[in-house]
């Protein structure tokens, strides 16, 4: 496996969607290859950042619309 | 208590009309279907009643709500469902698919890899450089962050829905096929695309970030 091909399958790797032996061939270049390495480490930095965003948070007023449309529900 | 016990006690109390149950559903995914509606119309106020429409779905589909799906995957199908008859933005999946950045469906520049005459052939010509540390509560982590979004909203639609969910979000794999209703495959190849797009834009601006 060259380095071109390894970057391609960061994803399936991460998923475990590889077959066995392009895993086989997955570990045993990221095994002699820093810059992949890196580059696999910088995949899964990115995802950890991607997982630190944080949501606005509700305006009250949207928030008490939607809990009157379920009182009306409740109480017709 | 298990989260599926968990979610059948949740489903009890809002047939039961219990109003903290709904609060608290509504806390916990509105905020995330608002930005999951807002992929596919073109206005806040748009997204808003699309949310909306979805918990009145709810509301009135509870009592025959079967348990075949988690409370929150059929809650995202029924908001993309709703998105789609509203939405304006094109969802062509094939275009999508195909919003490689380079030729062939590669997601780094060819030109960093060696040609095929080299003595190493589609190896890097010069390693990716090492990003510094950026631990939590830093500048530099705020900054990536800062980006991530930024770049994360630039993604193309679909890259930008999978991403979304799945790392934003946290759904499973499965979860995200169904909500959006793709093959394994082709979530896979909308996620290698978006992660390796945002990847790309960190290096660039930690290259240039002494």
């Amino acid at each position: 496996m060259n380095c071109k091909t390894f970057v391609e399958l960061v994803t399936e790797y991460l998923e475990g969607a590889l077959d066995k032996e392009t895993r086989r061939r997955f570990d045993e270049h990221l095994a002699l290859c820093p810059g992949c390495a890196d580059y696999l480490d910088q995949i899964r930095v990115t995802v950890h950042k991607l997982e630190q965003l944080t949501e606005e948070s509700l305006d009250p007023t949207y928030r008490d619309r939607l809990l009157s449309a379920f009182r009306d529900w409740r109480d017709p | 208590m298990e989260e599926a016990e968990i979610e059948q006690t949740l489903v009890a109390r809002l047939r039961a009309r219990d109003e903290s149950a709904f609060a608290e559903i509504v806390d916990a995914n509105t905020p995330a279907m608002l930005r999951t509606a807002r992929m596919y119309v073109a206005s806040r106020e748009a997204a808003e009643e699309v949310v909306q429409e979805t918990w009145i779905a709810l509301i009135r589909g509870i009592d025959g709500f079967e348990g075949r799906s988690t409370l929150r995957t059929w809650l995202f199908r029924v908001l993309v469902n709703i998105a789609k008859t509203r939405g304006v933005r094109d969802h062509n999946l094939r275009e999508d698919l195909a919003a490689a950045p380079y030729p062939d469906g590669a997601t780094v520049d060819p030109d960093r890899f060696r040609g095929p005459d080299d003595q190493w052939p589609g190896g890097w010509r010069a390693h990716p450089a090492v990003w510094p540390p950026s631990p939590e509560g830093s500048t530099l982590a705020a900054e990536m962050m800062a980006l991530t979004r930024r770049d994360l909203d630039k993604l193309p639609n679909r890259q930008r829905l999978v991403v979304t969910l799945r790392d934003v979000l946290g759904f499973d794999s499965e979860e995200v096929c169904q909500v959006l209703s793709l093959t394994m495959a082709n979530q896979r190849v909308l996620l290698h695309r978006g992660r390796a797009r945002v990847r790309a834009a960190l290096e660039t601006y930690l290259a240039v970030t002494p």
